[in-house]
């Protein structure tokens, strides 16, 4: 290998060729292989995944929406340790955040007594006035997220943001590890890696735990809005997993209160939706008129408490980029802890000391539309040209509640063959929380990575990749460097 | 199961047995005509009659070659029926029901599309048809016999399995009908000097030669008809598809055989019966070409009666739901 130098934190090696304890004995597996071979297998991964037509849909493009999402065969590795702090930080946030959204539409504690500002929560865009007064099947509003993590060159991890209405990424975790181990097996030899592919059925157990108290045998549904929604991959990947319908809005019709579906046999009952779709599309009578995607009536039937739609709508409040700076004061007033996860420092344009330091400092922040995903209308301070730092200002200016500002951060890098060499690449992490009777927290999840050299953007829209995922369990630490021996 | 997910299944099968077939006309056609010099060039035109898009074409390409035939039925997107459009919708419809299907058919139909399209865009796709036909059906076969294996024998399978052999019904009888009017032109011709490597190659269509030999011997004209229209046991056979897409209605709905609740069952009972009770004499009689084209008509309203029976009863919905709306 030539000189392998990371220009942030890397995962795998604290300096070129010395590998971090927990990696070592996967390195030298890694440098036993001919590069010839390891491009020979990535190509074969790269094949397979498109036979298996895993894909995505990029907006905007009309010819070829469907694109294959490059993966990368080098894995991420994250030692046991470490991950047992992060799992039990995600438990923690996802706890507090249910808690917050129970309360913010239902008793209001927070408000009440001035922790959180009230126009804050009651003036944003996610905020759903249909929701109030609503508490769903075991106050359960968050069944399932996705908590983007990134690691600066510090070292330290950071939560940059939380997914709490339709998070997508997970089948592309399950199929990773599936074509790893299909196209790779000999780097797993030897090593214990934490297995993810128990998501489907503790997803399953986690809708059907929040049906409605009625239904016995209850039924559960992924709603998805169609063929050409750019996660509709995963939405057939969880239907066929968990072995439940995929639903579309005409599929669907409520009658008396009751959610149906249209079979070959007749309605049919369903009483648990798991919608990957958004708040704004689930019913024309609520919230938008003219969509076409939704069902007449739901919401009625969801607050009558004769359907569960997972997630709950509303819970848009609790991902809000401008909250977000609030969660760790959320965590100590509801949970009586100090948060274990780190939050970015994030400065609120809401707020006017703040929003003139944003104005003042702009090309060396993050400036970030407070309700978007997907990575777009994202500003990058030291990237952007002045035309567009002026422009971004003006948008703040214009309506300062829809953005916050982040120092840059330096995400860490993994190891990624970039032609015939390893080269360190940007990464960040999306782990997945279930949280239904009990809070189930997925070992590892996606990792993204930005296979531009020096690209910190990691969106698959956006020239990103993914990578495997390795949780290494150890038996008290030593596994790893018992493996190293025996090589 | 919900009646989009049958609609989009039933469809599915039906554009790969439809591709199959394209590719098997094809073949035949190259088959006959190879070495046949210029004299056969008009045997290409038929073949357009044969997946009745013969309108379409005339606008496309007007006059009939061996080249823009071929590009037509295999390759041209503009072609509904052509083989690369088949196998899209196919996989079109596959991708809406992915989550019903299993992953194993899902990889199968996948790679059958990305071969049809590559083969499509190759500047050597018109030299290369003849073994692009073959792949065709090899794919469409693995298809079904990973169908068979991978996935539960339930609604869901008799949905894919009924879609098959309607469509396969249909072109089979269109296959006969043409070929037997081409072979035979008037009925002056019947039982005149028999052109054995035509009617053979016309068994080779429906891969029927040698279950045809096995059970008749000598190839007739009419024994080849009642080998492709009536016989049992024959899975390319006009009434065999007949039986067994009547045997899957069965299986979705439950009902009795014998008995029907539905449209759909009571008219697949009837064409089965017929069927059950013909004599290859009483086709002859009757007149092969009639005879096919009240077949076709039948089975097309039963096609339309699965819709309504089994597919379209959710589009009442959004219609009251508009109502309510306005």
């Amino acid at each position: 290998m030539t000189t392998y130098n990371s220009p942030s934190y890397d995962e795998t090696f604290v300096a070129a060729d010395e590998p971090r304890p927990a990696c070592r004995s996967f390195v030298d597996r890694l440098q036993a292989i001919p590069r010839d071979e390891l491009r020979a297998r990535q190509h074969a991964a790269e094949v397979s995944l498109r036979n298996l037509g895993i894909t995505f849909n990029v907006y905007g493009h009309e010819d070829g929406t469907e694109k294959v999402w490059p993966f990368d065969l080098v894995p991420r590795i994250l030692e046991q340790s470490e991950w047992t702090r992060v799992e039990a930080g995600l438990r923690q946030r996802i706890q507090a955040l249910n808690l917050f959204v129970d309360d913010v539409y239902n008793e209001r504690r927070i408000l009440a007594d001035g922790t959180l500002p009230e126009e804050m929560i009651l003036g944003a865009p996610t905020y759903r006035k249909q929701m109030e007064g609503f508490r769903p099947a075991r106050s359960v509003w968050c069944h399932i997220s996705g908590v983007d993590l990134i690691r600066h060159a510090d070292g330290t991890i950071y939560v940059l943001e939380d997914n709490l209405r339709c998070p997508s990424g997970v089948s592309y975790v399950l199929e990773n590890r599936e074509v790893m181990k299909r196209t790779f097996p000999q780097v797993f030899d030897g090593t214990s890696v934490a297995p993810v592919e128990e998501y489907p059925e503790r997803l399953l157990e986690t809708l059907l735990d929040c049906a409605p108290p009625y239904a016995t045998h209850p039924t559960a549904v992924v709603m998805t809005p169609g063929i050409y929604n750019s996660a509709y991959f995963e939405h057939t990947f969880l239907a066929q997993q968990m072995g439940v319908e995929l639903v579309q809005g005409s599929d669907l019709f409520v009658d008396n209160g009751f959610v149906y579906m249209h079979t070959t046999h007749g309605p049919e009952r369903v009483d648990v939706i798991y919608r990957r779709i958004d708040d704004d599309f689930l019913d024309p009578e609520s919230f938008r008129e003219d969509s076409a995607l939704g069902v007449a009536g739901l919401i009625d039937a969801y607050r009558r408490g004769n359907v569960t739609l997972a997630n709950a709508p509303g819970t848009g409040i609790a991902d809000d980029k401008a909250i977000y700076s609030y969660v760790p004061q959320i965590i100590r007033y509801y949970l009586k802890e100090d948060p274990i996860l780190e939050n970015v420092p994030t400065f609120i344009c809401a707020d006017d000391k703040q929003r003139e330091h944003v104005i003042a400092n702009v090309q060396d922040l993050v400036v970030k539309p407070t309700n978007e995903s997907g990575g777009y209308g994202i500003l990058i301070g030291p990237h952007a040209t002045q035309e567009e730092r002026e422009a971004c200002v003006a948008r703040i200016r214009e309506n300062p509640r829809n953005y916050i500002a982040q120092p840059m951060l330096n995400l860490s890098t993994v190891p990624t063959l970039a032609g015939d060499q390893l080269a360190p690449r940007h990464v960040d992490l999306r782990p997945f929380v279930l949280c239904g009777k009990e809070i189930y927290v997925m070992p590892g999840g996606l990792t993204r990575v930005a296979l531009k050299e020096g690209s910190m953007i990691v969106n698959s829209s956006q020239g990103g990749g993914s990578k495997d995922t390795w949780v290494l369990r150890t038996s008290n630490g030593r596994a790893s460097s018992d493996n190293h021996a025996a090589h | 199961m919900l009646s989009r997910v049958a609609d989009s299944l039933y469809w599915m099968s039906r554009y790969v047995e439809r591709a199959e077939n394209v590719a098997r006309f094809i073949d035949v056609n190259y088959n006959l005509t190879l070495g046949e010099g210029d004299g056969l060039s008009g045997q290409w035109a038929p073949l357009v009659d044969t997946t009745g898009d013969h309108e379409d074409f005339k606008k496309l390409y007007g006059e009939a070659s061996r080249d823009n035939v071929v590009q037509f039925l295999a390759f041209d997107e503009r072609n509904p029926n052509s083989i690369l459009s088949c196998v899209s919708r196919a996989r079109e419809s596959a991708r809406s029901v992915r989550e019903t299907i299993t992953s194993d058919m899902w990889e199968a139909l996948n790679k059958f599309y990305l071969m049809v399209r590559s083969a499509a865009r190759s500047p050597n796709r018109l030299a290369g048809a003849y073994a692009f036909c073959d792949a065709v059906r090899v794919a469409s076969h693995t298809l079904i016999g990973i169908t068979y294996t991978t996935m539960s024998h339930g609604e869901a399978w008799h949905f894919l399995r009924m879609g098959r052999l309607i469509e396969r019904a249909d072109k089979t009888s269109r296959i006969v009908d043409v070929q037997y009017y081409l072979l035979l032109p008037s009925p002056d011709d019947v039982g005149s000097s028999l052109d054995v490597v035509r009617w053979s190659a016309l068994l080779r269509s429906t891969s029927a030669l040698s279950m045809y030999r096995r059970v008749h011997g000598q190839i007739t004209p009419n024994r080849v008809a009642d080998f492709l229209i009536l016989d049992r046991d024959f899975p390319r056979a006009m009434r065999f598809c007949v039986l067994r897409a009547q045997n899957s209605l069965d299986e979705i709905t439950g009902a009795r055989s014998g008995t029907f609740r539905r449209r759909s069952e009571q008219l697949f009972g009837r064409m089965r019966a017929v069927l059950d009770y013909t004599a290859i004499e009483d086709v002859i009689a009757r007149g092969m070409h009639e005879y096919i084209d009240e077949f076709q008509t039948r089975l097309n309203e039963i096609g339309a009666a699965i819709q309504a029976d089994f597919f379209t009863q959710g589009d009442l919905e959004p219609l009251a739901q508009s109502q309510r709306q306005s």
